[in-house]
Protein backbone atom coordinates (compact mmCIF):
# COMPACT_ATOMS: atom_id res chain seq x y z
CA UNK A 1 0.00 0.00 0.00
CA UNK A 2 2.65 2.43 0.61
CA UNK A 3 4.85 1.47 -1.71
CA UNK A 4 2.40 1.75 -4.47
CA UNK A 5 1.65 5.26 -2.75
CA UNK A 6 5.20 5.75 -3.29
CA UNK A 7 5.99 5.00 -7.05
CA UNK A 8 2.55 6.63 -7.69
CA UNK A 9 3.47 9.99 -6.30
CA UNK A 10 7.67 9.25 -7.43
CA UNK A 11 5.47 9.02 -11.36
CA UNK A 12 4.04 12.18 -10.85
CA UNK A 13 6.98 14.05 -10.18
CA UNK A 14 8.88 12.91 -13.23
CA UNK A 15 5.66 13.69 -14.75
CA UNK A 16 5.38 17.51 -14.20
CA UNK A 17 9.59 17.92 -13.69
CA UNK A 18 9.27 16.27 -17.36
CA UNK A 19 7.11 19.11 -18.55
CA UNK A 20 8.88 21.91 -16.72
CA UNK A 21 12.21 20.45 -19.15
CA UNK A 22 10.04 20.06 -21.85
CA UNK A 23 9.32 23.61 -21.26
CA UNK A 24 12.44 24.76 -20.87
CA UNK A 25 14.12 23.14 -23.54
CA UNK A 26 12.21 22.98 -26.76
CA UNK A 27 12.65 26.58 -27.56
CA UNK A 28 16.50 25.75 -27.71
CA UNK A 29 15.65 22.53 -29.73
CA UNK A 30 13.64 24.22 -31.73
CA UNK A 31 16.46 26.81 -32.93
CA UNK A 32 18.76 24.17 -33.13
CA UNK A 33 16.22 22.43 -35.56
CA UNK A 34 15.23 25.63 -37.46
CA UNK A 35 18.88 26.73 -37.92
CA UNK A 36 19.40 23.74 -40.56
CA UNK A 37 15.95 24.58 -42.65
CA UNK A 38 15.46 27.26 -45.66
CA UNK A 39 13.24 30.11 -44.90
CA UNK A 40 11.16 28.56 -47.26
CA UNK A 41 10.66 25.40 -44.96
CA UNK A 42 10.26 26.88 -41.75
CA UNK A 43 6.91 28.94 -43.06
CA UNK A 44 5.89 25.51 -44.20
CA UNK A 45 7.33 23.03 -41.12
CA UNK A 46 7.93 25.27 -38.37
CA UNK A 47 8.32 22.89 -35.51
CA UNK A 48 8.78 19.57 -37.81
CA UNK A 49 12.24 18.14 -37.94
CA UNK A 50 13.95 19.42 -41.52
CA UNK A 51 13.43 17.62 -44.74
CA UNK A 52 16.13 18.42 -46.58
CA UNK A 53 18.88 19.61 -43.81
CA UNK A 54 20.95 22.90 -45.13
CA UNK A 55 23.74 23.16 -43.45
CA UNK A 56 25.12 26.01 -45.82
CA UNK A 57 23.20 28.43 -43.52
CA UNK A 58 26.19 28.12 -41.20
CA UNK A 59 28.28 28.94 -44.06
CA UNK A 60 26.33 31.97 -44.93
CA UNK A 61 25.61 33.17 -41.34
CA UNK A 62 29.17 32.98 -40.41
CA UNK A 63 30.25 34.82 -43.58
CA UNK A 64 27.69 37.54 -43.76
CA UNK A 65 27.65 38.35 -39.67
CA UNK A 66 31.37 38.45 -39.90
CA UNK A 67 31.44 35.87 -37.46
CA UNK A 68 35.10 35.54 -37.45
CA UNK A 69 35.97 39.13 -36.43
CA UNK A 70 33.00 39.43 -33.81
CA UNK A 71 34.02 36.13 -32.62
CA UNK A 72 37.73 37.17 -32.12
CA UNK A 73 36.12 40.44 -30.58
CA UNK A 74 34.59 38.62 -28.27
CA UNK A 75 37.35 36.42 -27.02
CA UNK A 76 39.44 39.40 -26.77
CA UNK A 77 37.20 40.88 -24.13
CA UNK A 78 36.61 37.79 -22.44
CA UNK A 79 39.72 36.52 -21.80
CA UNK A 80 40.98 40.26 -20.91
CA UNK A 81 38.14 40.64 -18.29
CA UNK A 82 39.47 37.41 -17.12
CA UNK A 83 42.50 38.34 -16.58
CA UNK A 84 42.15 41.91 -15.45
CA UNK A 85 39.79 40.53 -12.75
CA UNK A 86 41.62 37.58 -11.18
CA UNK A 87 44.52 39.88 -10.85
CA UNK A 88 42.53 42.74 -9.20
CA UNK A 89 40.16 40.56 -7.25
CA UNK A 90 42.53 37.73 -5.91
CA UNK A 91 45.19 39.83 -3.46
CA UNK A 92 41.93 42.28 -2.62
CA UNK A 93 40.37 38.98 -1.70
CA UNK A 94 43.54 37.91 0.37
CA UNK A 95 43.58 40.97 2.42
CA UNK A 96 39.89 40.72 3.19
CA UNK A 97 40.23 36.93 4.47
CA UNK A 98 43.66 36.77 5.71
CA UNK A 99 44.93 40.28 6.66
CA UNK A 100 43.56 42.09 9.64
CA UNK A 101 43.04 45.47 7.38
CA UNK A 102 42.06 48.66 9.27
CA UNK A 103 38.95 50.51 8.04
CA UNK A 104 37.65 46.68 6.83
CA UNK A 105 34.22 48.35 7.51
CA UNK A 106 34.67 50.92 5.20
CA UNK A 107 35.59 48.66 2.85
CA UNK A 108 32.76 46.64 3.04
CA UNK A 109 30.53 49.27 2.89
CA UNK A 110 32.42 50.91 -0.27
CA UNK A 111 31.87 47.54 -2.31
CA UNK A 112 28.17 47.49 -0.88
CA UNK A 113 27.85 50.84 -2.48
CA UNK A 114 29.36 50.37 -5.55
CA UNK A 115 27.85 46.98 -6.35
CA UNK A 116 24.14 48.39 -5.92
CA UNK A 117 24.96 51.59 -7.76
CA UNK A 118 22.36 50.85 -10.58
CA UNK A 119 24.58 50.78 -14.17
CA UNK A 120 22.08 53.25 -15.50
CA UNK A 121 23.35 55.64 -13.13
CA UNK A 122 26.43 55.78 -14.02
CA UNK A 123 26.57 54.67 -17.89
CA UNK A 124 25.89 58.08 -18.90
CA UNK A 125 28.92 60.29 -17.63
CA UNK A 126 30.66 57.02 -17.83
CA UNK A 127 30.32 57.32 -21.65
CA UNK A 128 31.33 60.96 -22.15
CA UNK A 129 34.25 60.57 -19.36
CA UNK A 130 35.21 57.16 -21.84
CA UNK A 131 34.73 59.85 -25.17
CA UNK A 132 37.28 62.17 -23.61
CA UNK A 133 39.59 59.76 -22.77
CA UNK A 134 39.77 57.86 -26.42
CA UNK A 135 38.19 54.74 -24.89
CA UNK A 136 34.47 54.58 -26.67
CA UNK A 137 35.04 51.97 -29.56
CA UNK A 138 38.06 50.70 -27.89
CA UNK A 139 38.18 46.63 -26.48
CA UNK A 140 40.75 48.14 -23.90
CA UNK A 141 38.23 51.15 -22.56
CA UNK A 142 35.44 48.48 -22.33
CA UNK A 143 37.52 45.66 -20.90
CA UNK A 144 38.34 48.24 -18.06
CA UNK A 145 34.48 48.70 -17.08
CA UNK A 146 33.68 45.07 -16.90
CA UNK A 147 36.69 44.76 -14.44
CA UNK A 148 35.23 47.05 -12.43
CA UNK A 149 31.92 45.81 -12.81
CA UNK A 150 33.07 42.45 -12.42
CA UNK A 151 36.01 42.44 -9.74
CA UNK A 152 33.50 42.96 -6.67
CA UNK A 153 31.77 39.84 -7.17
CA UNK A 154 35.06 37.58 -7.92
CA UNK A 155 36.57 39.37 -4.65
CA UNK A 156 33.63 37.91 -2.60
CA UNK A 157 33.62 34.52 -4.42
CA UNK A 158 37.22 34.14 -3.75
CA UNK A 159 37.56 35.27 -0.53
CA UNK A 160 35.14 32.48 0.83
CA UNK A 161 37.68 30.26 -0.47
CA UNK A 162 40.46 31.91 1.06
CA UNK A 163 38.55 31.94 4.14
CA UNK A 164 38.29 28.13 3.82
CA UNK A 165 42.00 27.46 4.00
CA UNK A 166 43.55 26.17 6.50
CA UNK A 167 45.28 28.24 9.10
CA UNK A 168 48.34 26.36 10.06
CA UNK A 169 50.35 27.15 7.00
CA UNK A 170 49.61 30.91 6.81
CA UNK A 171 51.02 30.42 10.50
CA UNK A 172 54.12 28.42 9.27
CA UNK A 173 55.17 30.58 6.65
CA UNK A 174 55.04 33.73 9.41
CA UNK A 175 57.19 31.76 11.43
CA UNK A 176 59.81 31.38 8.89
CA UNK A 177 59.37 35.35 8.11
CA UNK A 178 57.53 35.48 4.89
CA UNK A 179 55.79 38.54 3.84
CA UNK A 180 52.48 39.10 3.12
CA UNK A 181 53.11 38.96 -0.68
CA UNK A 182 55.27 35.86 -0.31
CA UNK A 183 52.30 34.18 1.86
CA UNK A 184 50.13 35.46 -0.98
CA UNK A 185 51.94 34.09 -3.68
CA UNK A 186 53.19 31.19 -2.51
CA UNK A 187 50.10 29.45 -0.16
CA UNK A 188 47.59 31.47 -0.98
CA UNK A 189 47.96 31.04 -4.85
CA UNK A 190 48.13 27.79 -5.28
CA UNK A 191 45.66 26.57 -2.67
CA UNK A 192 42.79 28.68 -4.01
CA UNK A 193 42.64 27.66 -7.78
CA UNK A 194 39.08 26.08 -7.90
CA UNK A 195 37.97 29.97 -6.72
CA UNK A 196 39.75 30.70 -9.94
CA UNK A 197 37.97 28.33 -11.91
CA UNK A 198 34.07 28.99 -10.78
CA UNK A 199 34.84 33.26 -10.71
CA UNK A 200 36.67 32.94 -13.87
CA UNK A 201 33.82 30.81 -15.88
CA UNK A 202 31.29 32.94 -14.10
CA UNK A 203 32.82 36.70 -15.52
CA UNK A 204 33.42 34.72 -18.80
CA UNK A 205 29.92 33.87 -19.04
CA UNK A 206 28.91 37.43 -18.32
CA UNK A 207 31.21 39.22 -20.36
CA UNK A 208 30.32 36.90 -23.23
CA UNK A 209 25.99 37.11 -22.88
CA UNK A 210 27.31 40.95 -21.75
CA UNK A 211 25.02 43.34 -23.93
CA UNK A 212 23.83 46.52 -22.23
CA UNK A 213 27.62 47.88 -22.11
CA UNK A 214 28.62 46.36 -25.47
CA UNK A 215 26.49 48.11 -27.69
CA UNK A 216 26.74 51.61 -25.62
CA UNK A 217 31.00 51.40 -25.40
CA UNK A 218 31.83 49.48 -28.76
CA UNK A 219 29.54 51.20 -32.17
CA UNK A 220 31.92 49.80 -34.68
CA UNK A 221 30.38 47.16 -36.48
CA UNK A 222 34.39 46.08 -36.80
CA UNK A 223 35.09 45.82 -33.25
CA UNK A 224 31.38 44.63 -32.20
CA UNK A 225 31.37 41.44 -29.49
CA UNK A 226 28.96 38.76 -30.73
CA UNK A 227 26.00 39.92 -28.63
CA UNK A 228 25.76 43.40 -30.22
CA UNK A 229 26.83 42.19 -33.60
CA UNK A 230 24.12 39.15 -33.70
CA UNK A 231 21.59 41.75 -32.28
CA UNK A 232 22.29 44.10 -35.55
CA UNK A 233 22.51 40.77 -37.74
CA UNK A 234 19.06 39.54 -36.37
CA UNK A 235 17.74 42.78 -37.30
CA UNK A 236 19.12 43.06 -41.17
CA UNK A 237 18.10 39.53 -42.05
CA UNK A 238 14.75 39.66 -39.71
CA UNK A 239 12.51 37.72 -41.68
CA UNK A 240 15.60 35.15 -42.67
CA UNK A 241 15.34 32.77 -39.62
CA UNK A 242 17.50 29.94 -40.82
CA UNK A 243 20.35 32.11 -41.34
CA UNK A 244 19.72 33.91 -37.69
CA UNK A 245 19.45 30.66 -36.05
CA UNK A 246 22.54 29.51 -37.26
CA UNK A 247 23.78 32.53 -35.64
CA UNK A 248 22.65 32.30 -32.61
CA UNK A 249 23.47 28.49 -32.54
CA UNK A 250 27.51 29.57 -33.40
CA UNK A 251 27.07 32.38 -30.33
CA UNK A 252 25.84 29.70 -27.48
CA UNK A 253 27.08 26.33 -28.64
CA UNK A 254 30.54 26.84 -26.90
CA UNK A 255 28.76 28.52 -23.65
CA UNK A 256 26.18 25.39 -23.47
CA UNK A 257 29.45 22.89 -24.09
CA UNK A 258 31.43 24.35 -21.60
CA UNK A 259 28.35 24.57 -18.86
CA UNK A 260 27.50 20.90 -19.44
CA UNK A 261 30.86 20.31 -18.96
CA UNK A 262 31.72 21.80 -15.68
CA UNK A 263 28.30 22.84 -14.97
CA UNK A 264 28.97 22.17 -11.01
CA UNK A 265 31.45 25.07 -10.92
CA UNK A 266 28.99 27.10 -13.33
CA UNK A 267 26.42 26.32 -10.46
CA UNK A 268 28.08 27.42 -7.19
CA UNK A 269 29.72 30.43 -8.70
CA UNK A 270 26.48 31.94 -10.26
CA UNK A 271 24.24 31.43 -7.11
CA UNK A 272 26.56 32.89 -5.20
CA UNK A 273 27.16 35.65 -6.80
CA UNK A 274 23.81 36.74 -7.17
CA UNK A 275 24.45 37.78 -10.68
CA UNK A 276 21.41 38.67 -12.74
CA UNK A 277 22.69 37.37 -16.63
CA UNK B 1 46.64 59.78 -2.88
CA UNK B 2 49.91 59.69 -4.49
CA UNK B 3 50.90 63.14 -2.32
CA UNK B 4 50.01 61.78 1.24
CA UNK B 5 52.03 58.63 0.48
CA UNK B 6 55.70 59.95 0.63
CA UNK B 7 54.87 62.57 3.29
CA UNK B 8 53.49 60.69 5.63
CA UNK B 9 55.71 57.70 5.32
CA UNK B 10 58.63 59.64 5.69
CA UNK B 11 57.18 61.25 9.25
CA UNK B 12 56.35 58.21 10.36
CA UNK B 13 59.35 55.89 9.44
CA UNK B 14 59.05 52.81 11.56
CA UNK B 15 62.95 52.60 12.11
CA UNK B 16 62.56 55.95 13.77
CA UNK B 17 59.53 55.40 15.98
CA UNK B 18 60.80 54.37 19.76
CA UNK B 19 59.95 50.22 20.21
CA UNK B 20 58.94 51.32 23.84
CA UNK B 21 55.66 52.12 22.86
CA UNK B 22 55.56 49.67 20.20
CA UNK B 23 52.60 46.84 20.94
CA UNK B 24 51.31 43.94 18.80
CA UNK B 25 48.21 45.52 17.61
CA UNK B 26 49.57 48.64 16.91
CA UNK B 27 50.72 48.77 13.51
CA UNK B 28 53.03 51.15 11.65
CA UNK B 29 51.62 53.20 8.88
CA UNK B 30 54.23 51.36 6.15
CA UNK B 31 52.80 48.41 7.59
CA UNK B 32 49.21 49.16 7.05
CA UNK B 33 50.01 50.48 3.88
CA UNK B 34 51.11 47.50 2.93
CA UNK B 35 48.19 45.53 3.74
CA UNK B 36 46.09 48.32 2.16
CA UNK B 37 48.23 48.39 -1.19
CA UNK B 38 46.25 44.38 -1.77
CA UNK B 39 42.77 46.41 -2.44
CA UNK B 40 43.64 49.99 -3.75
CA UNK B 41 43.81 48.83 -7.45
CA UNK B 42 40.32 47.59 -7.28
CA UNK B 43 39.42 50.67 -5.04
CA UNK B 44 40.56 52.82 -7.40
CA UNK B 45 39.24 51.32 -10.25
CA UNK B 46 35.91 51.29 -9.03
CA UNK B 47 35.85 54.86 -7.80
CA UNK B 48 36.70 55.79 -11.43
CA UNK B 49 34.02 53.68 -13.45
CA UNK B 50 31.79 53.45 -10.72
CA UNK B 51 31.98 55.97 -8.21
CA UNK B 52 32.86 59.04 -9.92
CA UNK B 53 30.44 58.82 -12.61
CA UNK B 54 27.74 58.43 -10.42
CA UNK B 55 28.64 61.45 -8.67
CA UNK B 56 28.78 63.33 -11.81
CA UNK B 57 25.24 62.07 -12.97
CA UNK B 58 23.58 63.90 -10.37
CA UNK B 59 24.93 66.96 -11.16
CA UNK B 60 24.05 66.11 -14.73
CA UNK B 61 20.70 65.91 -13.92
CA UNK B 62 20.17 69.66 -13.04
CA UNK B 63 21.39 70.47 -16.03
CA UNK B 64 20.35 70.95 -20.05
CA UNK B 65 23.31 69.13 -22.10
CA UNK B 66 23.36 67.79 -25.37
CA UNK B 67 26.67 65.79 -24.74
CA UNK B 68 28.94 68.57 -26.15
CA UNK B 69 30.07 71.93 -24.97
CA UNK B 70 29.32 72.43 -21.07
CA UNK B 71 26.01 71.48 -19.33
CA UNK B 72 23.60 74.39 -18.56
CA UNK B 73 22.87 74.57 -15.01
CA UNK B 74 18.93 74.56 -14.94
CA UNK B 75 18.02 73.67 -11.81
CA UNK B 76 15.42 71.33 -10.66
CA UNK B 77 13.69 71.72 -14.37
CA UNK B 78 14.45 67.96 -15.47
CA UNK B 79 12.72 66.96 -12.29
CA UNK B 80 9.48 69.26 -12.40
CA UNK B 81 9.06 67.89 -16.21
CA UNK B 82 9.34 64.29 -15.36
CA UNK B 83 6.85 64.46 -12.64
CA UNK B 84 4.35 65.57 -15.63
CA UNK B 85 5.88 62.80 -18.10
CA UNK B 86 2.91 60.82 -18.39
CA UNK B 87 5.62 57.97 -20.63
CA UNK B 88 7.93 57.93 -17.46
CA UNK B 89 5.06 56.98 -15.12
CA UNK B 90 3.75 54.46 -17.59
CA UNK B 91 7.21 53.23 -17.63
CA UNK B 92 7.31 53.16 -13.49
CA UNK B 93 3.99 51.59 -13.89
CA UNK B 94 5.12 48.82 -15.87
CA UNK B 95 8.65 48.19 -13.98
CA UNK B 96 5.96 47.37 -10.90
CA UNK B 97 4.12 45.35 -13.21
CA UNK B 98 7.23 44.04 -14.15
CA UNK B 99 8.10 43.34 -10.63
CA UNK B 100 4.33 41.46 -9.08
CA UNK B 101 5.35 39.41 -12.46
CA UNK B 102 8.59 37.86 -11.15
CA UNK B 103 7.37 37.66 -7.96
CA UNK B 104 4.80 35.40 -8.84
CA UNK B 105 5.39 33.52 -12.05
CA UNK B 106 9.65 32.46 -11.65
CA UNK B 107 9.12 32.25 -7.28
CA UNK B 108 6.18 29.69 -8.20
CA UNK B 109 7.64 27.72 -10.80
CA UNK B 110 11.20 27.98 -9.04
CA UNK B 111 9.86 26.53 -5.81
CA UNK B 112 7.46 23.88 -7.58
CA UNK B 113 10.57 22.62 -9.49
CA UNK B 114 12.79 22.69 -6.76
CA UNK B 115 10.12 20.84 -4.65
CA UNK B 116 9.85 18.21 -6.78
CA UNK B 117 13.82 17.78 -7.45
CA UNK B 118 14.33 17.64 -3.53
CA UNK B 119 12.22 13.92 -3.29
CA UNK B 120 13.83 12.35 -5.95
CA UNK B 121 16.84 11.04 -6.43
CA UNK B 122 17.08 9.47 -10.05
CA UNK B 123 17.16 11.99 -12.83
CA UNK B 124 17.87 15.05 -10.72
CA UNK B 125 21.14 16.14 -12.44
CA UNK B 126 19.13 15.79 -15.74
CA UNK B 127 16.33 17.94 -14.84
CA UNK B 128 18.68 20.75 -12.96
CA UNK B 129 20.95 20.79 -16.27
CA UNK B 130 17.87 21.25 -18.23
CA UNK B 131 16.33 23.67 -16.15
CA UNK B 132 19.49 25.80 -15.73
CA UNK B 133 20.64 26.13 -19.47
CA UNK B 134 18.32 28.99 -21.09
CA UNK B 135 19.88 30.72 -17.91
CA UNK B 136 23.41 30.87 -19.38
CA UNK B 137 21.86 31.37 -22.33
CA UNK B 138 22.70 35.01 -23.82
CA UNK B 139 19.98 37.46 -23.99
CA UNK B 140 20.57 38.13 -27.74
CA UNK B 141 19.81 34.33 -28.30
CA UNK B 142 16.58 33.84 -26.23
CA UNK B 143 14.78 36.78 -27.47
CA UNK B 144 15.23 35.65 -31.09
CA UNK B 145 13.99 32.19 -30.30
CA UNK B 146 10.79 33.78 -28.98
CA UNK B 147 10.19 36.58 -31.42
CA UNK B 148 9.98 33.39 -34.01
CA UNK B 149 7.69 31.49 -31.29
CA UNK B 150 5.32 34.38 -30.58
CA UNK B 151 5.62 35.43 -34.26
CA UNK B 152 1.61 35.56 -35.51
CA UNK B 153 2.55 34.16 -38.88
CA UNK B 154 5.13 31.01 -37.69
CA UNK B 155 4.78 30.87 -33.51
CA UNK B 156 3.24 28.92 -31.45
CA UNK B 157 -0.25 30.86 -32.09
CA UNK B 158 -0.49 29.97 -35.52
CA UNK B 159 0.26 26.64 -34.60
CA UNK B 160 -2.58 26.36 -32.13
CA UNK B 161 -5.17 28.25 -34.35
CA UNK B 162 -4.49 25.76 -37.05
CA UNK B 163 -5.53 23.04 -34.05
CA UNK B 164 -8.44 24.35 -33.40
CA UNK B 165 -7.53 26.94 -30.47
CA UNK B 166 -6.86 30.18 -31.48
CA UNK B 167 -6.64 32.25 -28.31
CA UNK B 168 -2.52 33.11 -28.96
CA UNK B 169 -3.23 33.46 -32.51
CA UNK B 170 -2.05 37.22 -32.49
CA UNK B 171 1.28 39.60 -32.64
CA UNK B 172 1.74 39.07 -28.65
CA UNK B 173 4.72 41.56 -28.95
CA UNK B 174 3.38 43.99 -31.24
CA UNK B 175 -0.06 44.20 -29.46
CA UNK B 176 -0.50 47.29 -26.67
CA UNK B 177 -2.15 44.76 -23.94
CA UNK B 178 -0.02 42.21 -23.81
CA UNK B 179 4.28 43.14 -25.04
CA UNK B 180 5.11 44.05 -21.89
CA UNK B 181 3.89 40.52 -20.30
CA UNK B 182 5.19 38.87 -23.14
CA UNK B 183 8.33 40.13 -23.15
CA UNK B 184 8.06 39.11 -19.09
CA UNK B 185 7.73 35.94 -19.85
CA UNK B 186 10.20 35.21 -22.03
CA UNK B 187 12.80 36.91 -19.43
CA UNK B 188 11.12 34.74 -16.73
CA UNK B 189 11.40 31.66 -18.83
CA UNK B 190 15.21 32.44 -19.08
CA UNK B 191 15.57 33.00 -15.60
CA UNK B 192 13.19 30.50 -13.47
CA UNK B 193 16.10 27.44 -13.67
CA UNK B 194 18.09 29.60 -11.62
CA UNK B 195 15.95 29.93 -9.05
CA UNK B 196 15.46 25.69 -8.88
CA UNK B 197 18.98 25.48 -8.33
CA UNK B 198 19.14 28.26 -5.39
CA UNK B 199 15.92 27.17 -3.83
CA UNK B 200 16.77 23.12 -4.36
CA UNK B 201 20.28 24.35 -2.69
CA UNK B 202 18.12 25.54 0.45
CA UNK B 203 15.56 22.22 0.13
CA UNK B 204 18.12 19.44 0.46
CA UNK B 205 20.12 21.63 3.54
CA UNK B 206 16.38 21.36 5.53
CA UNK B 207 16.50 18.54 8.17
CA UNK B 208 14.88 15.36 7.21
CA UNK B 209 13.59 14.56 10.72
CA UNK B 210 11.17 17.58 10.04
CA UNK B 211 9.19 16.04 7.18
CA UNK B 212 9.50 12.47 9.16
CA UNK B 213 7.60 14.17 12.51
CA UNK B 214 5.04 16.09 10.04
CA UNK B 215 4.67 12.46 7.96
CA UNK B 216 3.51 10.98 10.72
CA UNK B 217 1.31 13.64 11.91
CA UNK B 218 -0.33 12.96 8.88
CA UNK B 219 0.65 15.97 6.77
CA UNK B 220 0.06 15.68 2.91
CA UNK B 221 2.78 16.83 0.68
CA UNK B 222 1.46 20.13 0.44
CA UNK B 223 1.36 20.56 4.20
CA UNK B 224 4.82 19.46 4.28
CA UNK B 225 5.77 21.83 1.94
CA UNK B 226 3.73 25.02 3.51
CA UNK B 227 5.03 23.94 7.08
CA UNK B 228 8.17 22.49 6.51
CA UNK B 229 9.69 23.64 3.62
CA UNK B 230 9.24 27.09 2.79
CA UNK B 231 9.76 28.31 7.27
CA UNK B 232 13.09 26.67 6.78
CA UNK B 233 14.01 27.99 3.31
CA UNK B 234 13.03 31.26 4.37
CA UNK B 235 15.92 33.36 4.66
CA UNK B 236 16.86 32.20 0.78
CA UNK B 237 12.99 32.99 -0.30
CA UNK B 238 13.83 36.74 1.58
CA UNK B 239 16.88 37.27 -0.74
CA UNK B 240 15.60 36.06 -4.03
CA UNK B 241 12.64 38.26 -3.59
CA UNK B 242 14.69 41.36 -2.75
CA UNK B 243 17.11 40.44 -5.55
CA UNK B 244 13.88 40.28 -7.77
CA UNK B 245 12.45 43.63 -6.68
CA UNK B 246 15.63 45.53 -7.71
CA UNK B 247 16.48 43.56 -10.49
CA UNK B 248 13.13 44.43 -11.87
CA UNK B 249 13.65 47.99 -11.56
CA UNK B 250 16.32 47.91 -13.31
CA UNK B 251 15.75 45.18 -16.32
CA UNK B 252 16.65 46.19 -19.87
CA UNK B 253 18.02 43.70 -22.21
CA UNK B 254 14.58 41.65 -22.89
CA UNK B 255 12.60 44.48 -23.31
CA UNK B 256 15.33 46.68 -25.39
CA UNK B 257 15.71 44.11 -27.57
CA UNK B 258 12.17 42.75 -28.10
CA UNK B 259 9.80 45.84 -28.49
CA UNK B 260 12.23 48.36 -27.96
CA UNK B 261 9.78 49.86 -25.50
CA UNK B 262 6.83 49.96 -27.97
CA UNK B 263 4.57 49.92 -29.17
CA UNK B 264 3.62 53.40 -28.15
CA UNK B 265 5.59 53.08 -24.87
CA UNK B 266 2.92 50.27 -23.93
CA UNK B 267 6.28 48.00 -22.64
CA UNK B 268 8.63 50.94 -22.16
CA UNK B 269 10.12 50.50 -18.66
CA UNK B 270 12.53 53.01 -17.10
CA UNK B 271 15.71 51.62 -18.00
CA UNK B 272 14.64 51.55 -22.07
CA UNK B 273 13.04 54.90 -21.35
CA UNK B 274 16.62 56.79 -19.65
CA UNK B 275 18.63 54.73 -22.77
CA UNK B 276 16.23 56.67 -25.89
CA UNK B 277 16.95 59.77 -23.78
CA UNK B 278 20.38 59.31 -23.66
CA UNK B 279 21.63 58.03 -27.04
CA UNK B 280 18.81 58.74 -29.41
CA UNK B 281 17.65 62.34 -28.57
CA UNK B 282 20.91 62.96 -26.62
CA UNK B 283 18.76 65.10 -24.15
CA UNK B 284 21.65 63.89 -21.14
CA UNK B 285 20.66 66.15 -18.09
CA UNK B 286 16.77 64.59 -18.71
CA UNK B 287 17.88 61.33 -19.07
CA UNK B 288 20.33 61.30 -16.25
CA UNK B 289 17.44 62.76 -14.09
CA UNK B 290 15.83 59.42 -15.12
CA UNK B 291 19.09 57.55 -13.63
CA UNK B 292 18.64 59.51 -10.35
CA UNK B 293 14.98 58.62 -9.86
CA UNK B 294 15.82 55.01 -10.82
CA UNK B 295 18.40 54.76 -8.36
CA UNK B 296 15.85 56.42 -5.73
CA UNK B 297 13.30 53.97 -6.64
CA UNK B 298 15.72 51.07 -5.82
CA UNK B 299 17.18 52.41 -2.46
CA UNK B 300 13.37 53.59 -1.34
CA UNK B 301 12.49 50.00 -1.80
CA UNK B 302 15.15 48.01 -0.19
CA UNK B 303 15.15 50.54 2.65
CA UNK B 304 11.18 49.53 2.87
CA UNK B 305 12.01 46.18 2.79
CA UNK B 306 14.68 46.19 5.70
CA UNK B 307 12.22 48.52 7.96
CA UNK B 308 9.22 46.17 7.48
CA UNK B 309 12.16 43.45 8.41
CA UNK B 310 12.95 45.40 11.37
CA UNK B 311 9.63 45.69 12.36
CA UNK B 312 9.51 42.49 12.69
CA UNK B 313 7.38 41.46 9.81
CA UNK B 314 7.63 37.57 8.72
CA UNK B 315 9.21 38.34 5.55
Amino acid sequence: MIRSQRTQSTFINHFVLSMLAVFALFPLVILAINSVKTTAEIGRNPYGLPLEPRFQNYVDAWEQGKFATTLGNTIILTAGTITGVLLLASPAAFALARLKLRGSDFLGFYFMIGTSLPPFLFIIPLFYMWRQLGLVNSHLGLIIIYCALFSPFATFLLRSYMVALPEEFIEAARIDGASNWQVYRSIILPLSWPGFLTAGLVVGLSVWNEFLFGITFLQKPELKPLSTSLFAFQQRFVRDWGLTNAGSVIMILPVVVLFLVLQRRFVEGLSQGGLKG
Amino acid sequence: MSQSVPLSSSTVRPDQQPLKTFRPDQRSFLDVLGRWSFVLPILLLNLIVVIVPSIFSFYVSFTKWSGYGTPTFIGLQNFQDLFQDRVFFKALGNNLSWTVFFLIVPISMGLLGAYLLSSIKRGQLFYRLAFFIPYVVSSVVNTQIWRFLLNPRSGIGAWLADRGIPFLNFAVLGTRDTALIGVAFVDSWHFWGFLVVIYLAAMTAVDIELYEVARLDGASRWQQFWYVTLPSIRPTLVFTILMIIIWSSLTFDYVYIMTGGGPAHASEVMSTYLYDQAFSRFEIGYAASVGVMMTIWVMLTVSIFVFLRKRGWEI
